[in-house]
């Protein structure tokens, strides 16, 4: 298949299924790495610190992300118009039917199911992406201590202490980012 | 008669071109999505545009929440679409998502031509520690809301488990927890009803 088109595929479905917001389209970009062989886990990564560090919706900057490498500008559209379709004939169908929609006791008991499965799939997608950069090196167990003190650090500082745990994660990113360089790592 | 009296909320008309504007506005000062973007919301489309009343912009952006895909282009569509219809949901959408198409061509561009410098690595390796983190307080705070019962803390444990061992879509966990949902909240409603 042509590969914008299939940009737009993999980008559409991305959009028709993750619920939530930005981040729960990380388990489908997940999968889409890992099936088409576009980006690795790393670069994901990547992607998601530069989507969180810049203006915009962190889906759309990932879209942007992903389309870019795939298949430079040409990509971009087709990735980031695919993931907004399906979300903008969903909405316009709503648009017509507001106050119906928001009190449907089915569309309320579907929720209730689905956003406990949109949590445990973003869950999943974390704890392998955490496996990946602390506990792996080279393909096999190693224990990445520097990486995993600083992780440490930047969990306690943006969920406990009270003068920083309001900060912008852009903070948090910039900070690790001149540990990295300050360590050298690789 | 004043400004103050004849401004109805949300009455105010809206051009196409000042749709898109406004939205690529909204679409810049968005940092990190999601909640970030309501008080942007409320400013713009509120108090500057006189677009649409302040409960309806709570409405749109609760079933933006609720709806596929992303939170800020929902809420765009919907704005939009009140306004102008078909073609205003459209113009709003793009608008919200144009900022975003620059910024990040712009810098994936710049990246991917210093990738390979030593500090440049070292950089991406701190900053990929961080990400982690990241993800892990998102779903910590995802947790509260939406694992709120027996049936959700199920739901989420099956879910993680599944997709941590076995190589399924997460589209069939999404689909298959609406039916659990719908099932099992139709059958402890018949149960409630019989008692």
């Amino acid at each position: 298949m042509n590969i914008l088109l299939m940009l737009y595929w993999e980008f559409f479905k991305t959009g028709l299924f993750s619920i939530g917001g930005g981040m729960a389209t990380i388990p489908f970009l997940k999968r889409m790495g890992e099936s088409t062989g576009w980006f690795t886990n790393a670069d994901l990564m990547n992607m998601l610190a530069v989507s969180e560090s810049t203006p915009g919706p962190i889906g759309i900057n990932m879209a942007t992300y992903v389309g870019f490498t795939v298949k430079g500008i040409p990509g971009v559209l087709a990735a980031t118009i695919g993931e907004v379709t399906p979300s903008v004939i969903i909405i316009l169908l709503i648009a017509a039917a507001l106050s119906k929609f928001r009190n449907n006791r089915y569309v309320n008991n579907a929720l209730y199911g689905i956003r406990p499965a949109s949590t445990g799939l973003i869950g999943a997608a974390g704890l392998s992406i955490i496996v990946t950069i602390l506990f792996m090196a080279d393909g096999s167990f190693k224990v990445n201590c520097q990486g995993l003190i600083l992780a440490v650090v930047i969990f306690i500082f943006s969920n406990y202490v009270k003068k920083t745990k309001k900060l912008h994660p852009i903070i948090f990113i910039a900070f690790s980012a001149v540990i990295g360089i300050i360590f050298r790592w690789q | 008669m004043s400004d103050e009296e004849k401004r109805i909320p949300g009455s105010s008309d809206a051009g196409l071109s000042d749709l898109f504007i406004t939205f690529a506005k909204i679409g810049v000062m968005t940092f990190g999505g999601g909640a970030a973007m309501l008080p942007m919301l409320q400013r713009e489309v509120i108090d500057n545009k006189n677009w649409v009343a302040e409960e309806e912009l709570i409405d749109y952006y609760a079933i933006g929440q609720c709806t596929p895909g992303i939170i800020a282009v929902n809420t765009a569509t919907f704005v939009g679409y009140r306004k102008r219809g078909i073609a205003g949901g459209i113009i709003a959408t793009l608008g919200v998502i144009f900022p975003s198409l620059v910024i990040i061509t712009l810098l994936a561009g710049l990246i991917q031509n210093f990738a390979d410098l030593p500090v440049v690595k070292s950089a991406f390796a701190g900053i990929r520690v961080c990400v982690c983190v990241l993800i892990l307080n998102a779903v910590l705070k995802l947790l509260k809301k939406s694992v709120i019962d027996k049936v959700t803390v199920i739901i989420f444990i099956l879910v993680l488990a599944g997709s941590c061992f076995l190589d399924l879509s997460p589209i069939i966990f999404v689909v298959v927890s609406a039916a659990a949902g719908l099932i099992l909240k139709a059958l402890s409603e018949k149960k409630g009803g019989e008692q």
